[in-house]
């Protein structure tokens, strides 16, 4: 089954793909950008702020996402040895970086104006900063090891020691009496968000989802490139 | 109908500059991976070209240098 996973095969379509996800990630955000900034609905509450909800859930929902698929491609990779899995998890790390760091900057300007305050060592925020201290660990681990197989162990312990998080970070706003409200869109359950915002935020979600697949897929071919470039200096 | 789209009951600066910190974001990594795959592309190109014919044939059997060579790899 591993063989489909070589980088041979793997090459010829992603080498191919980034121009039709950056068309298609263009024209998804175009929609959501029109959806979120002028045709959904202000909130009784919070009035227009509620807007920014729809940069910062869907970038914290990826970073989420991207470090649990770090996380999990590492650990396999490790235990069954294919190192195609942590040039994949390399090439997604970047992204899940940026998402990290736009969710913990957007939900600043959002508190400000809803909580009168830009910052508080609140459970989610503290959770949400410490998970961008292990990507930040992990992107620096490979720029470290880079040319040693030492990056294997250190990148799979980091993401091993910072998945605990994930489940911090989700479920702190129950744990926890935060600032942060608890969780509004729910899969197992009813959510409390109405249809006119969740399809907006659904649609920025795909959107952010398309940027990272296209962020990926350039980032990938950028580390088979680099392995090609080796290989002719061994030829 | 744009001026009320622009200040949102004067919660416009943060809604805009939400916006604007997330597109910046965007551009910038987009950027910087973009000049790191063509730094690399450049690179494998140039060693290419100082191959001998007989090495250049064989790294050219490999599917993966030739798409890498070709230009339906350019983003």
């Amino acid at each position: 089954m591993f063989k489909y996973f070589e980088p041979n095969k793997i090459f010829a379509v992603t080498s191919k793909a980034p121009k039709y996800v950056l068309f298609l990630f263009i024209v998804i955000l175009s929609i959501g950008l029109a959806e979120a900034l002028i045709l959904s609905p202000e909130d009784y509450k919070q009035s227009h702020s509620v807007r920014i909800m729809y940069v910062h859930v869907p970038a914290a929902w990826i970073c989420l996402g991207i470090f649990s698929s770090i996380t999990f491609l590492s650990v396999v990779g490790y235990i069954f040895k294919i190192r195609n899995f942590f040039l994949i998890s390399k090439s997604l790390a970047p992204s899940g970086f940026v998402f990290n760091i736009i969710a913990i900057v957007t939900g600043s300007i959002w508190g400000k104006p809803t909580w009168g305050t830009w910052w508080a060592w609140d459970a989610r925020i503290t959770s949400m900063l410490i998970m961008a201290l292990f990507y930040l660990l992990y992107l620096i681990s490979w720029r470290i090891y880079e040319n040693n197989d030492k990056v294997f162990k250190v990148t799979s312990i980091i993401t091993i020691l910072g998945i605990i998080n994930v489940p911090i970070v989700k479920y702190s706003v129950d744990w926890w009496n935060t600032l942060h409200q608890p969780a509004s869109v729910n899969i197992l359950s009813q959510s409390s968000i109405h249809i006119s915002m969740l399809y907006p935020l659904l649609i920025m979600t795909a959107a952010f989802a398309l940027f990272s697949l296209l962020i990926f897929l350039m980032k990938y071919n950028t580390e088979l490139i680099k392995i090609k470039n080796k290989g002719l200096d061994r030829l | 109908m744009i001026n009320e789209i622009l200040t949102m009951n004067g919660y416009g600066l943060y809604v805009w500059s939400a916006f604007a910190f997330t597109f910046s974001c965007f551009t910038l990594l987009y950027i910087v991976i973009k000049i790191q795959y063509t730094k690399e592309k450049s690179k494998f190109i140039a060693k290419f070209g100082t191959l001998n014919s007989e090495r250049a044939a064989f790294a050219k059997s490999q599917s993966i240098n030739k798409e890498i060579l070709s230009n339906t790899s350019s983003i």
